[in-house]
């Protein structure tokens, strides 16, 4: 490098006569510029792979274009319709231009499908009357009255101007038990059909429940690993380490074989006389299964980062705490157990959102009241295909997540976390 | 729209398994554990055999998804997959499936035209049938004495004291319920399609939700009647069969009320070898490759010319197949087809109210 030197305006300057300010200036933006060139791939796969697909999918949450863009004729029409009057002629024959449409470009099942979603039953009115629009003649209402009197129920019609609007609120609506009517009002669902509600609810307390657990039982084996010579300590790390390195499926069938009613730990209750033969604990394939098996997986996520924590406080604080007249109680409350909260925040949050979005472990041993709703979002993805509804659930999980994430960082402060 | 595209293509590379189709071979897709290997033995090899064509065999869990999510990436994979009756109607309603011409069919060994062959409704726009399955109730009948001979029984605690294990969701719960309640098998949905009717099945369910284990996968019940967890349970009829043939369970089957259901081959839009899968999709359905897997599993073949063929246990030459048949006309006098109609139309209203009432 060049010498710097001062000229008489007191500016710094660099051997060629710029400013030193002005170089260092460049010199750290091309650093920067270096900095982020390497990190670039990994940006790019974030928002290729990760960002875009979340958002891409999520917008199917408030954007179902499925009646809109097959139905061509009739979608303007039921916009224009108060959901109030008597559908007219001219509405009926959109409809049967649009079937004859639809079934010639085999889309009729997928309008079916989404009409149906509104209104039980209107499935295969759409798909058999497809079949046969082709040869239906005017006057339509009464061509279609003929097929089937649903034709004239308003209800249907309804049910086709909610489907007919391809930005709407109802998927949304309905991921919190409510439904969204033809008039744009909202109202709640049926009492025998609010499920979701109770879901997140339960997610929540399962989640909560399991983080609470953890913390109970990971502190002290943390604790106990921090402080053990390396020797000792490695060998119990590896015991934790171990069932981490295990495959997800199985640990929960390994809990089915342990809990189960015929299992080994009931074995042990007939043996001991905590329960009779015929009447043995059900710890399974219920809420109970689904905390015990969910805990224990989710522990390692718990333990280590309390124990990489751990390990950086110095005993000597706790020695200096009692050397100066602390109870046992005083030294651990006052000032050891402040220096670990940056790893139970970590382990805490990590559990949590983990526990938030299981799905396997419910799935197998949750019975009835065990599962959580990301077995339903997953019943949407795969069995339903109402991949709308689901990522309807999805947005609403994600925003409670980021609602908490919110609550932590006002209530402990995110900075004050520590993974390691 | 091209992004989207490439996206759901990833995602449908992530949902299925990894498919290497090589330009000579077949990916042949199906449920997986006995049943898959009953279409190996009875399919797979003999077309490998005569055309010297490799077919992969893969396993999925059912639905539409994956067929799907490949169909509208433009991203097939799959040439032939082994799907339930609903899921072959809606998916060809939806346009994600090949029509398949029925002329392609061979004859039956006897000479009947194929289509008369057929079972009625098991060929369809886009799908052959190749089976007929059912879902039943069975027991251990080392532990219950003078066991359970209607559906009646099934919901009678007092009777039969013990647990029962039914399939988590609605569908063939609420005919068994109603079955048991004393309703004749021909009027079953048609009182569904009322919300009395439902009522009084889910009332019927009630009377044992306390003492019932659900289950999800087919693989369960024989597991959960094998380690005593429930008294009876309802399961597909091949897999308890699965159990007391290979296994020697002493599992009892009762056909009682019996709700019978198809699979058939479809072929997804776009499949890369489409010709090649019509070729085996008419190969495998024929005559004899029907009785031949019948005496790997016992689902009863979709072709009437089949049912004379129908042979012995593959390994027990005295285990006759005949009798272990749903179609078997002393297991179908009270039999119920699955009405895919009916759950189509309100399998969404009828799980959400299911999963409420699981939930209170």
């Amino acid at each position: 490098m060049t010498d710097a030197t001062t000229n008489d305006d007191g500016i710094v300057r660099a051997a060629d006569g710029t400013p030193l300010k002005k170089r260092l200036g460049q010199a750290l933006f091309r650093s920067r510029l270096r900095a982020f060139g390497l990190v670039t791939p990994l940006l790019l796969m974030i928002v290729m792979a990760f960002l875009l697909p979340v958002v891409i999918f999520l917008k199917q949450a408030i954007y179902n274009p499925t009646f809109e863009s097959n139905m061509a004729n009739v979608s303007p029409v039921l916009a224009q319709w108060d959901a109030v009057s008597e559908p007219t002629e001219d509405m009926y024959a959109a409809l049967v231009a649009d079937l004859v449409q639809a079934r010639k470009d085999k889309t009729i099942g997928k309008v079916a499908t989404r009409v149906n979603r509104e209104l039980s039953g209107t499935r295969s009115l759409f798909t058999k009357s497809a079949r046969k629009a082709k040869k239906l003649e005017a006057p339509y209402k009464e061509a279609l009255e003929d097929i089937s009197k649903k034709w004239v129920d308003i209800e249907t019609w309804k049910a086709m101007k909610i489907a007919s609007k391809s930005w709407t609120p109802a998927y949304l609506a309905s991921a919190v038990d409510m439904k969204y009517n033809a008039d744009g009002s909202f109202e709640r669902k049926a009492e025998e059909r609010r499920i979701h509600l109770k879901l997140f609810v339960r997610t929540m307390e399962i989640s909560i429940i399991v983080t609470v657990m953890g913390l109970l039982l990971g502190y002290p084996v943390a604790y106990l690993l921090s402080t053990l010579p390396a020797r000792t300590s490695n060998l119990l790390l590896i015991l934790v380490l171990l069932p981490f390195w295990t495959s997800l499926l199985v640990r929960t069938t390994a809990w089915i074989a342990v809990l189960q009613g015929q299992g080994v730990l009931n074995d042990l209750f007939v043996v001991f006389g905590l329960a009779t033969d015929e009447d043995r604990f059900s710890l399974i394939y219920n809420k109970t299964g689904t905390l015990i098996s969910m805990t224990h997986i989710l522990l390692p996520f718990m333990i280590l980062p309390l124990y990489s924590v751990m390990k950086t406080i110095p005993p000597s604080y706790v020695r200096a705490a009692k050397s100066m007249g602390a109870t046992n109680w005083t030294a651990f409350w006052r000032v050891y157990f402040p220096q670990s909260i940056p790893g139970i925040g970590a382990g805490g949050i990590l559990v949590f959102i983990l526990a938030i979005s299981f799905y396997i472990t419910p799935a197998l041993v949750g019975g009835e009241d065990g599962t959580m709703i990301s077995n339903f979002i997953d019943f949407h993805m795969r069995r339903s295909l109402n991949w709308s509804l689901a990522a309807a659930m999805g947005a609403v999980l994600l925003v409670i997540v980021l609602f908490l994430y919110y609550l932590y960082d006002r209530i402990v402060g995110i900075d004050n976390m520590k993974l390691g | 729209m091209k992004i989207k595209t490439l996206l759901l293509g990833a995602a449908a590379g992530a949902l299925c398994a990894s498919a290497a189709t090589a330009a000579d071979s077949l990916t042949v897709v199906s449920w997986g554990g006995a049943y898959t290997k009953s279409q190996v033995e009875a399919y797979h090899k003999p077309y490998t055999a005569s055309t010297g064509t490799n077919i992969v065999s893969e396993d999925y869990n059912g639905g539409l998804a994956e067929i799907k999510s490949q169909v509208e990436a433009g991203n097939v994979t799959w040439d032939l997959v082994d799907v339930e009756l609903s899921d072959a109607v809606r998916g060809c309603d939806e346009g994600l499936l090949e029509p398949i011409d029925p002329s392609i069919l061979p004859a039956g060994a006897d000479g009947t035209a194929a289509a008369d062959d057929f079972l009625p409704g098991t060929l369809h726009e886009c799908a052959v049938a190749n089976i007929v399955w059912s879902t039943i109730f069975a027991y251990d009948s080392s532990k219950i004495e003078n066991g359970p001979t209607t559906i009646a029984d099934f919901f009678d605690t007092a009777k039969y004291p013990g647990k029962r294990g039914l399939r988590k969701g609605p569908k063939a719960n609420l005919e068994l319920a109603l079955a048991a309640d004393g309703v004749a098998a021909g009027d079953i949905y048609e009182m569904l399609g009322t919300a009395e009717g439902v009522d009084r099945a889910f009332a019927k369910l009630d009377t044992i939700k306390g003492d019932t284990v659900w289950w999800e996968a087919g693989a369960q019940p024989p597991q959960l009647l094998a380690d005593g967890e429930v008294a009876m349970t309802t399961a597909y009829n091949g897999r308890i069969f699965n159990a007391v043939a290979s296994e020697n369970k002493p599992f009892e089957i009762v056909w009682d009320s019996q709700v019978y259901d198809l699979d058939l081959w479809v072929i997804p839009k776009g499949a890369p070898n489409k010709d090649k899968a019509m070729d085996f999709l008419a190969f495998s359905t024929a005559t004899e490759q029907l009785a031949a897997q019948a005496s790997w599993i016992s689902y009863g073949p979709a072709r009437k010319s089949s049912a004379p063929l129908v042979g012995s246990f593959h390994n027990k030459p005295d285990l006759a197949m005949g009798p272990q048949m749903p179609t078997a006309p002393e297991n179908f006098t009270t039999a119920l087809q699955n009405d895919y109609e009916f759950w189509a139309d309100n399998a969404d209203e009828l799980n959400e109210r299911f999963n409420t009432w699981l939930a209170q």
